[in-house]
């Protein structure tokens, strides 16, 4: 697997990671049987995401692109966040391989279930 | 340090091997098949190794054909005992837990209207000798069993199932590629018909493979071109492969059951230690006779490219039975076959250890890995949600 230096980066050293207690928007996608589970906890002053921890079971693709999804969306205000596509999270990890690219998915998917509970209960 | 554990995916080139292959490149380079000076001085090195691994299996040089890989020899087996043998009939009886090139070998038979039986086997990966009994019917042409499983190192009762076979008259053919150099084989005396060996496993060269076809086993052509191996299987010669093979077989031939009880005892340390240093994992198919290197270990609540990545960082060569790390993204079918959840099998990693492995690599390996997985943990979901509920 051919993977830049940015994804080893991240993935070797995850940044954002861990639960929080309460969190403003919570949101777990993917499957443990697809070896695919990441775990999103948002908390939200004014629409601004303020702090953001992650937590992510799968390969260091997923590892990776749940981690620079954090820092992308970290101080962002949700609506914003909310654009995030995984093209651009795959873009700022320069690239992924082909095969890989569904791991991106998985992070926008998260980012948008979690905004999206917050959002539901506000 | 750089620890190589990834020896059942291939093995490093003997030095003594090597050093025997070096003059067939450009000192003797005839090809084996011209009658003229240069080419029967390839032939009769080629003709010596045969002889040398003949003696070794016991059996005839005449029964031992050379292939490019265990790949080849697996297919010329399957292929050609369905094709000489269509008008007995077309039933194919193997196990659900073998290496890609029987499994689908057997896959793509099916779609020419082959019907193949894919025995079930337990929790330790052997299958089970009264299905195999039960499993028989008239049409039943091959039965093909892998000698030792790669992924988890379980041996299959062989003896048991050559002999239903030779009952039977049923050809049995039986990819060894994982038992050669580090079982004792005996084609003969175990009554096998066709068995598949791959000289990279035990420190010999890549690209060269061997079929022993007992005496009367007819095979279809799956390959055809010149007359080479006696009309059996076209392409010139690989002579310098042929004898790296050759040497390398001998030289484990030589120091096989020493070498068994020096790995066993390595794996068995190894898998003590870390079942002491680490919660929630599990040693699989340890019920069952193994190969003596192979470990296969399964890291609850973990995806196994993660923890390949990170024992990569640290110089420790493995493998995984996890979709993402895998060409087809499945999780192993080995793996799944054996009983093993799924979500389980994704954190599933190989350790085979070798000749060249020492106690001092293991320790460094039993060193590197709890952090590797405490790390990882912390970080899963599902780890924290099985911490939660304890």
């Amino acid at each position: 697997m051919q993977y830049s230096e940015k994804v080893m980066d991240h993935f070797m050293n995850p940044r954002n990671t861990g639960i929080m207690e309460s969190p403003d928007g919570y949101g777990k996608v993917g499957s443990p049987s697809c070896g695919d589970v990441m775990e999103i906890f948002l908390k939200i002053e004014d629409d601004i995401i303020k702090d953001v921890k992650f937590r992510t079971f799968g390969c260091a693709s997923a590892i990776a692109t749940s981690s620079i999804s954090t820092e992308m969306i970290l101080n962002k205000n949700v609506n914003e966040a909310l654009e995030l596509t995984n093209k651009a999270v795959a873009e700022a990890l320069d690239g992924l391989p082909p095969a890989k690219m569904h791991c991106s998915v998985l992070a926008e998917e998260a980012i948008k279930s979690a905004i999206e509970d917050y959002i539901s209960k506000k | 340090m750089r620890v190589y554990l990834d020896n059942n995916a291939t093995t490093k080139v003997d030095e003594k091997v090597l050093e025997k292959m070096i003059p067939y490149f450009s000192e003797v380079y005839g090809n084996a098949s011209s009658m003229h000076g240069f080419g029967q001085e390839s032939n009769k090195a080629m003709e010596e190794s045969r002889q040398k691994i003949a003696e070794i299996l016991g059996v005839g040089a005449n029964e031992l054909v050379f292939t490019a890989s265990g790949t080849e020899s697996d297919n010329m087996a399957i292929r050609g005992v369905a094709k000489a043998y269509k008008r007995r009939g077309n039933h194919i009886i193997t196990s659900n837990i073998e290496h890609p090139a029987v499994k689908n070998t057997c896959k793509d038979l099916e779609k020419e209207g082959y019907e193949v039986t894919y025995l079930a086997v337990d929790e330790n990966g052997l299958i089970n000798i009264e299905e195999l009994k039960a499993a028989i019917k008239k049409e039943t042409i091959l039965i093909t069993v892998m000698y030792a499983n790669n992924e988890i190192g379980t041996v299959q009762p062989i003896e048991e199932i050559a002999k239903i076979a030779n009952e039977k008259k049923i050809v049995f053919h039986t990819d060894a590629v994982q038992a050669a150099g580090k079982l004792k084989l005996t084609p003969k005396e175990t009554g096998i018909d066709l068995l598949t060996i791959s000289g990279h496993k035990f420190y010999g060269p890549k690209g060269i493979g061997l079929l022993y076809i007992k005496q009367g086993t007819r095979l279809g052509k799956v390959l055809t071109g010149g007359g080479q191996e006696k009309r059996r299987r076209p392409g010139t010669s690989d002579v310098p492969a042929i004898v790296g093979m050759a040497v390398a077989l001998e030289a484990a031939n030589n120091h096989l059951e020493e070498e068994f009880k020096r790995e066993a005892d390595l794996r068995d340390y190894f898998e003590d230690e870390l079942q002491k240093k680490i919660p929630e994992i599990v040693v699989n198919a340890k019920g069952a006779p193994r190969l003596p290197g192979t470990s296969s270990i399964t890291f609850k609540y973990l995806e196994g490219e993660s923890i390949l990545l990170s024992l990569n960082f640290k110089g420790i060569a493995v493998s995984s039975g996890s979709a993402c790390s895998s060409d087809d993204l499945q999780a192993s079918h080995v793996l799944l076959g054996i009983g093993i959840p799924v979500e389980f099998a994704h954190g599933t990693i190989r350790f085979s250890i070798g000749k060249y492995n020492t106690k001092e690599e293991i320790d460094y390996v039993l060193a590197e890995v709890p952090p590797i997985i405490e790390k990882l943990r912390m970080i899963s979901p599902l780890w924290g949600e099985f911490t939660n509920n304890k």
